[in-house]
Protein backbone atom coordinates (compact mmCIF):
# COMPACT_ATOMS: atom_id res chain seq x y z
CA UNK A 1 0.00 0.00 0.00
CA UNK A 2 3.13 2.64 0.80
CA UNK A 3 4.06 1.86 -2.44
CA UNK A 4 1.57 2.61 -4.55
CA UNK A 5 0.90 6.10 -2.30
CA UNK A 6 4.48 6.83 -3.38
CA UNK A 7 4.31 5.78 -6.77
CA UNK A 8 1.71 8.49 -7.00
CA UNK A 9 3.92 10.94 -6.19
CA UNK A 10 6.61 10.38 -8.02
CA UNK A 11 4.29 11.15 -10.66
CA UNK A 12 3.29 14.60 -9.57
CA UNK A 13 5.93 15.86 -7.74
CA UNK A 14 8.92 14.34 -7.83
CA UNK A 15 9.51 14.84 -11.89
CA UNK A 16 9.92 18.76 -10.83
CA UNK A 17 12.76 18.41 -8.71
CA UNK A 18 15.04 16.80 -11.12
CA UNK A 19 16.78 19.07 -12.74
CA UNK A 20 20.01 17.86 -12.64
CA UNK A 21 19.77 13.96 -11.65
CA UNK A 22 22.80 12.93 -11.79
CA UNK A 23 24.19 16.24 -9.15
CA UNK A 24 20.68 15.45 -6.95
CA UNK A 25 21.39 11.57 -6.92
CA UNK A 26 25.38 12.25 -5.62
CA UNK A 27 24.05 14.31 -2.64
CA UNK A 28 21.23 11.94 -2.11
CA UNK A 29 23.69 9.11 -1.86
CA UNK A 30 25.99 10.93 0.49
CA UNK A 31 22.98 11.71 2.60
CA UNK A 32 22.35 7.89 1.63
CA UNK A 33 25.82 6.65 3.72
CA UNK A 34 26.11 9.06 6.30
CA UNK A 35 22.61 7.62 7.42
CA UNK A 36 24.11 3.93 7.39
CA UNK A 37 27.22 4.46 8.79
CA UNK A 38 25.73 6.46 11.90
CA UNK A 39 23.20 3.40 12.31
CA UNK A 40 25.85 1.19 11.74
CA UNK A 41 25.29 -1.03 14.94
CA UNK A 42 21.85 -0.96 14.99
CA UNK A 43 21.49 -2.20 11.49
CA UNK A 44 23.84 -4.64 11.39
CA UNK A 45 22.26 -6.26 14.35
CA UNK A 46 18.98 -5.95 12.90
CA UNK A 47 20.41 -7.94 9.92
CA UNK A 48 22.29 -10.51 11.98
CA UNK A 49 18.92 -11.25 13.33
CA UNK A 50 17.14 -11.65 10.24
CA UNK A 51 19.87 -13.77 8.77
CA UNK A 52 19.54 -16.10 11.93
CA UNK A 53 15.66 -15.96 11.40
CA UNK A 54 15.85 -17.03 7.90
CA UNK A 55 18.26 -19.99 9.06
CA UNK A 56 20.91 -19.03 6.64
CA UNK A 57 24.79 -19.89 6.52
CA UNK A 58 24.28 -22.09 9.55
CA UNK A 59 26.98 -23.93 8.80
CA UNK A 60 28.65 -20.79 10.64
CA UNK A 61 29.17 -20.05 13.96
CA UNK A 62 27.77 -16.78 15.52
CA UNK A 63 30.91 -15.32 15.60
CA UNK A 64 32.19 -16.40 12.39
CA UNK A 65 28.89 -14.70 11.37
CA UNK A 66 29.33 -11.56 13.08
CA UNK A 67 32.73 -10.95 11.79
CA UNK A 68 31.88 -11.49 7.84
CA UNK A 69 28.34 -10.03 8.44
CA UNK A 70 30.64 -6.60 9.80
CA UNK A 71 32.83 -6.69 6.67
CA UNK A 72 30.50 -7.31 4.16
CA UNK A 73 28.42 -4.42 5.84
CA UNK A 74 31.24 -2.07 5.26
CA UNK A 75 32.05 -2.94 2.34
CA UNK A 76 28.60 -2.42 1.51
CA UNK A 77 28.57 1.27 3.10
CA UNK A 78 31.73 1.59 0.82
CA UNK A 79 30.40 0.21 -2.53
CA UNK A 80 27.35 3.04 -1.99
CA UNK A 81 29.84 5.61 -0.72
CA UNK A 82 32.17 5.44 -3.66
CA UNK A 83 30.53 4.21 -6.62
CA UNK A 84 32.91 1.80 -6.75
CA UNK A 85 32.49 -2.44 -7.16
CA UNK A 86 36.00 -3.46 -7.20
CA UNK A 87 36.79 -3.67 -3.07
CA UNK A 88 33.29 -5.49 -2.55
CA UNK A 89 34.23 -8.15 -5.79
CA UNK A 90 37.06 -8.74 -4.53
CA UNK A 91 35.52 -9.27 -0.92
CA UNK A 92 33.09 -11.34 -1.98
CA UNK A 93 35.26 -13.84 -4.37
CA UNK A 94 37.73 -14.09 -0.90
CA UNK A 95 34.09 -14.77 1.03
CA UNK A 96 33.32 -17.44 -1.51
CA UNK A 97 36.65 -19.08 -1.38
CA UNK A 98 36.44 -19.55 2.66
CA UNK A 99 32.85 -20.73 2.38
CA UNK A 100 32.00 -22.88 -0.72
CA UNK A 101 34.04 -25.37 1.19
CA UNK A 102 31.90 -25.72 3.89
CA UNK A 103 28.83 -26.36 1.49
CA UNK A 104 27.42 -22.55 1.74
CA UNK A 105 24.62 -22.93 -1.32
CA UNK A 106 23.92 -20.11 -3.59
CA UNK A 107 20.80 -18.91 -2.26
CA UNK A 108 22.44 -18.44 1.22
CA UNK A 109 24.97 -16.02 -0.18
CA UNK A 110 22.17 -14.44 -2.36
CA UNK A 111 19.39 -14.39 0.49
CA UNK A 112 21.80 -12.89 2.89
CA UNK A 113 22.75 -10.19 0.47
CA UNK A 114 19.17 -9.29 -0.36
CA UNK A 115 18.70 -9.32 3.44
CA UNK A 116 21.03 -6.47 3.84
CA UNK A 117 19.38 -4.73 1.20
CA UNK A 118 15.66 -4.99 2.64
CA UNK A 119 16.93 -4.01 6.15
CA UNK A 120 18.60 -1.19 4.92
CA UNK A 121 15.63 0.09 2.43
CA UNK A 122 13.17 -0.29 5.50
CA UNK A 123 15.01 1.89 7.86
CA UNK A 124 15.16 4.37 4.47
CA UNK A 125 11.44 3.89 5.00
CA UNK A 126 11.47 4.61 8.52
CA UNK A 127 13.57 8.09 8.44
CA UNK A 128 11.75 9.43 5.01
CA UNK A 129 8.16 8.11 6.08
CA UNK A 130 7.37 11.87 6.61
CA UNK A 131 8.32 12.90 3.12
CA UNK A 132 7.56 11.03 0.19
CA UNK A 133 9.23 13.28 -1.94
CA UNK A 134 12.84 12.64 -0.39
CA UNK A 135 11.98 8.99 -0.08
CA UNK A 136 11.52 8.55 -3.68
CA UNK A 137 14.75 10.35 -4.35
CA UNK A 138 16.66 8.68 -1.91
CA UNK A 139 15.40 5.10 -3.32
CA UNK A 140 16.48 6.54 -6.88
CA UNK A 141 19.76 6.48 -5.49
CA UNK A 142 19.91 3.49 -3.41
CA UNK A 143 18.22 0.82 -5.37
CA UNK A 144 20.58 1.15 -8.63
CA UNK A 145 23.44 1.13 -6.35
CA UNK A 146 22.07 -2.06 -4.12
CA UNK A 147 20.81 -3.76 -7.19
CA UNK A 148 24.28 -3.51 -8.20
CA UNK A 149 26.53 -5.00 -5.59
CA UNK A 150 23.48 -7.48 -4.98
CA UNK A 151 24.16 -8.94 -8.55
CA UNK A 152 27.97 -8.16 -7.84
CA UNK A 153 28.34 -10.35 -4.71
CA UNK A 154 26.22 -12.98 -6.31
CA UNK A 155 27.86 -13.52 -9.99
CA UNK A 156 31.25 -13.34 -7.69
CA UNK A 157 30.12 -16.43 -5.66
CA UNK A 158 28.39 -18.08 -8.90
CA UNK A 159 31.69 -17.81 -10.49
CA UNK A 160 34.09 -18.98 -7.76
CA UNK A 161 31.72 -22.12 -7.63
CA UNK A 162 32.38 -22.51 -11.26
CA UNK A 163 35.89 -22.09 -11.08
CA UNK A 164 35.61 -24.80 -8.20
CA UNK A 165 33.55 -27.26 -10.12
CA UNK A 166 36.05 -26.82 -13.29
CA UNK A 167 39.03 -27.71 -11.04
CA UNK A 168 37.30 -30.59 -9.98
CA UNK A 169 36.34 -31.86 -13.42
CA UNK A 170 39.86 -31.75 -14.75
CA UNK A 171 41.07 -33.65 -11.76
CA UNK A 172 37.86 -36.34 -12.04
CA UNK A 173 39.05 -36.67 -15.71
CA UNK A 174 42.65 -37.16 -15.26
CA UNK A 175 41.85 -39.39 -12.47
CA UNK A 176 39.25 -41.94 -14.08
CA UNK A 177 41.36 -42.37 -17.65
CA UNK A 178 44.24 -45.56 -16.24
CA UNK A 179 45.26 -47.80 -18.89
CA UNK A 180 46.29 -51.01 -17.02
CA UNK A 181 48.45 -53.64 -17.70
CA UNK A 182 47.11 -57.17 -16.23
CA UNK A 183 49.36 -59.30 -18.16
CA UNK A 184 52.64 -59.23 -20.28
CA UNK A 185 50.89 -57.28 -23.77
CA UNK A 186 47.58 -56.68 -22.37
CA UNK A 187 46.38 -53.71 -21.51
CA UNK A 188 43.05 -52.97 -19.68
CA UNK A 189 41.32 -49.87 -20.26
CA UNK A 190 37.91 -49.54 -18.12
CA UNK A 191 36.26 -46.49 -19.06
CA UNK A 192 34.12 -44.78 -16.54
CA UNK A 193 30.85 -42.20 -16.15
CA UNK A 194 30.29 -39.85 -18.83
CA UNK A 195 32.22 -39.45 -21.76
CA UNK A 196 32.68 -36.36 -23.76
CA UNK A 197 34.66 -35.72 -26.83
CA UNK A 198 37.52 -34.50 -25.09
CA UNK A 199 37.85 -37.03 -22.69
CA UNK A 200 37.71 -39.52 -26.03
CA UNK A 201 40.43 -37.85 -27.33
CA UNK A 202 42.44 -38.13 -24.25
CA UNK A 203 41.71 -41.79 -23.41
CA UNK A 204 42.45 -42.61 -27.50
CA UNK A 205 45.73 -40.50 -26.69
CA UNK A 206 46.30 -42.64 -23.68
CA UNK A 207 45.94 -45.48 -24.97
CA UNK A 208 47.69 -45.65 -28.06
CA UNK A 209 50.58 -44.01 -26.05
CA UNK A 210 50.32 -47.35 -23.72
CA UNK A 211 49.87 -49.57 -26.47
CA UNK A 212 53.50 -48.37 -27.73
CA UNK A 213 55.35 -47.99 -23.99
CA UNK A 214 53.94 -51.28 -23.09
CA UNK A 215 54.30 -53.26 -26.61
CA UNK A 216 50.61 -54.10 -25.80
CA UNK A 217 49.32 -56.77 -28.47
CA UNK A 218 45.73 -57.12 -27.29
CA UNK A 219 43.71 -53.99 -25.23
CA UNK A 220 40.43 -54.50 -23.79
CA UNK A 221 38.49 -51.68 -23.46
CA UNK A 222 35.57 -52.33 -20.72
CA UNK A 223 32.56 -49.45 -21.21
CA UNK A 224 30.07 -51.56 -18.48
CA UNK A 225 30.31 -48.32 -16.68
CA UNK A 226 29.22 -45.71 -19.38
CA UNK A 227 25.52 -46.18 -19.65
CA UNK A 228 25.41 -43.86 -22.90
CA UNK A 229 27.53 -42.77 -25.34
CA UNK A 230 26.52 -40.05 -28.16
CA UNK A 231 26.84 -40.90 -31.49
CA UNK A 232 29.99 -38.88 -32.03
CA UNK A 233 31.33 -40.47 -29.36
CA UNK A 234 30.78 -44.39 -30.44
CA UNK A 235 32.63 -43.20 -33.70
CA UNK A 236 35.20 -42.01 -31.99
CA UNK A 237 35.43 -45.57 -30.36
CA UNK A 238 35.27 -47.26 -33.25
CA UNK A 239 38.17 -45.20 -34.51
CA UNK A 240 40.49 -46.15 -31.57
CA UNK A 241 39.91 -49.38 -32.50
CA UNK A 242 40.92 -49.22 -36.05
CA UNK A 243 44.02 -47.03 -34.99
CA UNK A 244 44.82 -49.30 -32.59
CA UNK A 245 44.57 -52.12 -35.49
CA UNK A 246 47.43 -49.99 -36.75
CA UNK A 247 49.62 -50.44 -34.45
CA UNK A 248 49.34 -53.86 -34.60
CA UNK A 249 47.01 -54.22 -31.01
CA UNK A 250 43.49 -56.24 -30.97
CA UNK A 251 41.12 -54.43 -29.73
CA UNK A 252 37.87 -56.28 -27.61
CA UNK A 253 35.50 -54.38 -26.59
CA UNK A 254 33.59 -55.58 -23.49
CA UNK A 255 30.32 -54.33 -21.64
CA UNK A 256 28.44 -53.11 -24.42
CA UNK A 257 25.03 -51.80 -22.93
CA UNK A 258 21.65 -52.11 -24.93
CA UNK A 259 21.86 -47.95 -25.29
CA UNK A 260 25.28 -48.15 -26.87
CA UNK A 261 24.71 -51.34 -28.70
CA UNK A 262 22.06 -49.07 -30.57
CA UNK A 263 24.11 -46.28 -31.13
CA UNK A 264 26.54 -48.47 -32.91
CA UNK A 265 24.18 -50.00 -34.88
CA UNK A 266 22.56 -46.56 -35.52
CA UNK A 267 26.14 -45.46 -37.09
CA UNK A 268 26.99 -48.21 -39.11
CA UNK A 269 29.56 -49.98 -37.53
CA UNK A 270 31.36 -52.69 -39.06
CA UNK A 271 30.90 -55.57 -37.07
CA UNK A 272 33.79 -57.32 -38.64
CA UNK A 273 36.61 -55.09 -37.39
CA UNK A 274 35.36 -54.45 -34.03
CA UNK A 275 35.62 -57.19 -31.35
CA UNK A 276 33.21 -57.50 -28.64
CA UNK A 277 32.19 -60.06 -25.91
CA UNK A 278 29.86 -59.75 -23.33
CA UNK A 279 31.60 -58.74 -20.40
CA UNK A 280 35.25 -57.78 -18.84
CA UNK A 281 35.65 -61.91 -17.89
CA UNK A 282 34.65 -63.24 -20.97
CA UNK A 283 37.05 -60.19 -22.56
CA UNK A 284 40.13 -60.90 -20.44
CA UNK A 285 39.44 -64.89 -21.23
CA UNK A 286 39.28 -64.15 -25.12
CA UNK A 287 42.53 -61.71 -24.53
CA UNK A 288 44.45 -64.66 -22.57
CA UNK A 289 43.65 -66.83 -25.58
CA UNK A 290 44.80 -64.64 -28.09
CA UNK A 291 47.94 -64.14 -26.22
CA UNK A 292 48.24 -67.90 -25.75
CA UNK A 293 47.74 -67.88 -22.44
CA UNK A 294 45.90 -71.01 -20.77
CA UNK A 295 45.03 -70.36 -16.83
CA UNK A 296 44.79 -73.74 -15.09
CA UNK A 297 42.77 -73.90 -11.34
CA UNK A 298 45.73 -74.88 -9.13
CA UNK A 299 44.66 -78.07 -7.49
CA UNK A 300 45.53 -78.54 -4.05
CA UNK A 301 43.69 -75.11 -3.12
CA UNK A 302 40.83 -75.95 -5.24
CA UNK A 303 39.22 -77.54 -2.43
CA UNK A 304 37.60 -79.92 -4.23
CA UNK B 1 65.03 -40.47 -52.08
CA UNK B 2 65.62 -44.13 -52.48
CA UNK B 3 64.19 -46.43 -50.04
CA UNK B 4 67.09 -49.26 -49.13
CA UNK B 5 65.71 -52.79 -49.32
CA UNK B 6 67.75 -55.79 -47.46
CA UNK B 7 67.31 -59.09 -46.90
CA UNK B 8 67.00 -60.45 -43.26
CA UNK B 9 66.48 -64.00 -43.63
CA UNK B 10 63.86 -65.10 -45.93
CA UNK B 11 62.44 -61.41 -45.52
CA UNK B 12 62.76 -58.30 -47.01
CA UNK B 13 63.16 -55.36 -45.04
CA UNK B 14 62.30 -51.69 -46.42
CA UNK B 15 62.97 -48.98 -44.23
CA UNK B 16 61.72 -45.43 -44.95
CA UNK B 17 63.92 -43.05 -43.72
CA UNK B 18 62.34 -39.63 -44.38
CA UNK B 19 59.29 -38.33 -46.33
CA UNK B 20 58.54 -39.94 -49.33
CA UNK B 21 57.70 -38.21 -52.39
CA UNK B 22 54.85 -39.86 -54.76
CA UNK B 23 57.11 -40.85 -57.23
CA UNK B 24 59.50 -42.01 -54.07
CA UNK B 25 56.79 -44.43 -53.16
CA UNK B 26 56.02 -45.96 -57.13
CA UNK B 27 59.80 -46.98 -57.04
CA UNK B 28 59.56 -48.80 -53.81
CA UNK B 29 56.84 -50.22 -54.79
CA UNK B 30 58.25 -51.34 -57.95
CA UNK B 31 61.57 -52.19 -56.37
CA UNK B 32 59.93 -54.38 -53.21
CA UNK B 33 58.01 -56.23 -55.82
CA UNK B 34 60.71 -56.94 -58.29
CA UNK B 35 63.14 -57.88 -55.01
CA UNK B 36 60.78 -60.79 -54.21
CA UNK B 37 60.96 -62.54 -57.18
CA UNK B 38 64.37 -61.85 -57.51
CA UNK B 39 65.26 -62.87 -53.94
CA UNK B 40 63.08 -65.61 -53.13
CA UNK B 41 61.83 -63.70 -50.30
CA UNK B 42 58.35 -65.17 -48.38
CA UNK B 43 58.03 -62.09 -46.16
CA UNK B 44 58.58 -58.18 -46.68
CA UNK B 45 58.37 -55.33 -43.71
CA UNK B 46 57.53 -51.93 -45.06
CA UNK B 47 58.74 -49.65 -41.84
CA UNK B 48 57.43 -46.43 -41.19
CA UNK B 49 58.81 -45.28 -38.34
CA UNK B 50 60.23 -42.38 -39.35
CA UNK B 51 56.80 -41.00 -41.28
CA UNK B 52 54.69 -38.41 -39.61
CA UNK B 53 52.13 -38.18 -42.45
CA UNK B 54 50.59 -40.80 -44.53
CA UNK B 55 48.46 -39.32 -47.01
CA UNK B 56 45.59 -41.43 -48.72
CA UNK B 57 48.42 -42.22 -51.54
CA UNK B 58 50.58 -43.40 -49.73
CA UNK B 59 48.35 -45.20 -47.92
CA UNK B 60 46.98 -47.16 -51.22
CA UNK B 61 50.24 -47.44 -52.79
CA UNK B 62 50.89 -49.79 -49.18
CA UNK B 63 47.96 -51.40 -49.83
CA UNK B 64 49.29 -51.80 -53.87
CA UNK B 65 52.52 -53.32 -51.97
CA UNK B 66 51.02 -55.48 -50.17
CA UNK B 67 48.34 -57.15 -52.65
CA UNK B 68 51.11 -57.21 -55.38
CA UNK B 69 53.50 -59.11 -53.45
CA UNK B 70 51.12 -61.63 -51.64
CA UNK B 71 50.04 -62.12 -55.97
CA UNK B 72 54.02 -62.83 -55.90
CA UNK B 73 53.94 -65.20 -52.96
CA UNK B 74 54.99 -63.26 -49.73
CA UNK B 75 53.55 -61.75 -47.10
CA UNK B 76 53.49 -57.75 -46.34
CA UNK B 77 53.29 -56.71 -43.02
CA UNK B 78 53.61 -52.93 -42.11
CA UNK B 79 55.55 -51.54 -38.94
CA UNK B 80 56.10 -48.33 -36.38
CA UNK B 81 53.27 -46.87 -37.77
CA UNK B 82 52.91 -43.93 -35.10
CA UNK B 83 50.09 -43.45 -32.82
CA UNK B 84 49.28 -39.83 -34.19
CA UNK B 85 49.61 -41.17 -37.84
CA UNK B 86 47.48 -43.79 -36.88
CA UNK B 87 44.38 -42.36 -35.42
CA UNK B 88 45.08 -39.43 -38.29
CA UNK B 89 44.27 -42.28 -40.74
CA UNK B 90 41.49 -43.96 -38.89
CA UNK B 91 40.35 -40.85 -38.69
CA UNK B 92 40.40 -39.75 -42.38
CA UNK B 93 39.30 -43.23 -43.19
CA UNK B 94 42.68 -44.31 -44.30
CA UNK B 95 41.97 -47.80 -44.11
CA UNK B 96 44.44 -50.96 -44.67
CA UNK B 97 42.42 -53.59 -45.44
CA UNK B 98 43.67 -57.01 -44.93
CA UNK B 99 47.01 -55.55 -44.25
CA UNK B 100 48.73 -56.92 -41.28
CA UNK B 101 50.67 -53.74 -39.45
CA UNK B 102 52.71 -54.70 -36.15
CA UNK B 103 54.63 -52.38 -33.46
CA UNK B 104 57.72 -52.13 -34.64
CA UNK B 105 60.41 -54.14 -36.75
CA UNK B 106 61.00 -57.05 -33.97
CA UNK B 107 57.00 -57.41 -33.98
CA UNK B 108 56.87 -57.76 -37.61
CA UNK B 109 59.54 -60.03 -37.88
CA UNK B 110 57.84 -62.11 -35.31
CA UNK B 111 54.89 -62.20 -37.30
CA UNK B 112 56.22 -63.04 -40.66
CA UNK B 113 58.48 -65.96 -39.03
CA UNK B 114 55.13 -67.21 -37.39
CA UNK B 115 53.47 -67.16 -40.46
CA UNK B 116 56.38 -68.82 -42.82
CA UNK B 117 56.84 -71.60 -40.54
CA UNK B 118 52.52 -72.61 -40.58
CA UNK B 119 53.57 -72.24 -44.37
CA UNK B 120 56.60 -74.44 -44.64
CA UNK B 121 58.28 -73.94 -48.28
CA UNK B 122 57.18 -76.06 -51.03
Amino acid sequence: MPSSRGGKVIHTKASRFLPHPAESDSARLSELVSHLSKNRTQLREEWLRRITGAELLQAMTKEELFAEATSVYDSYVEALSTGTLEALQAYARNLSERIIPRGVETNEVVGIVLLLRDVLARSLFAKYQEDFPILNKVLDAYEPAANRIAITVAVGFVQERERVIREQQEAIRELSTPVLQVRNRLLILPMIGLIDPARARQLTEQLLRGIRTTRAKVVVIDITGVAAMDANVANHLVLTVESARLLGATVIVTGLSPEIAQTLVNIGVDLGKMHTVGDLQGGIEEAERLLGYKVIPNRESDGE
Amino acid sequence: MEVPILKQGLHLIATVQSALSDADLLQLRDALVESVGRMRARGVIVDVTALDVMDSFATRILRDIAYMVRLRGAETVIVGIQPEVAFAMAQFGLRLEGITSSLDLEEGLAYLDEKTRRRPNP
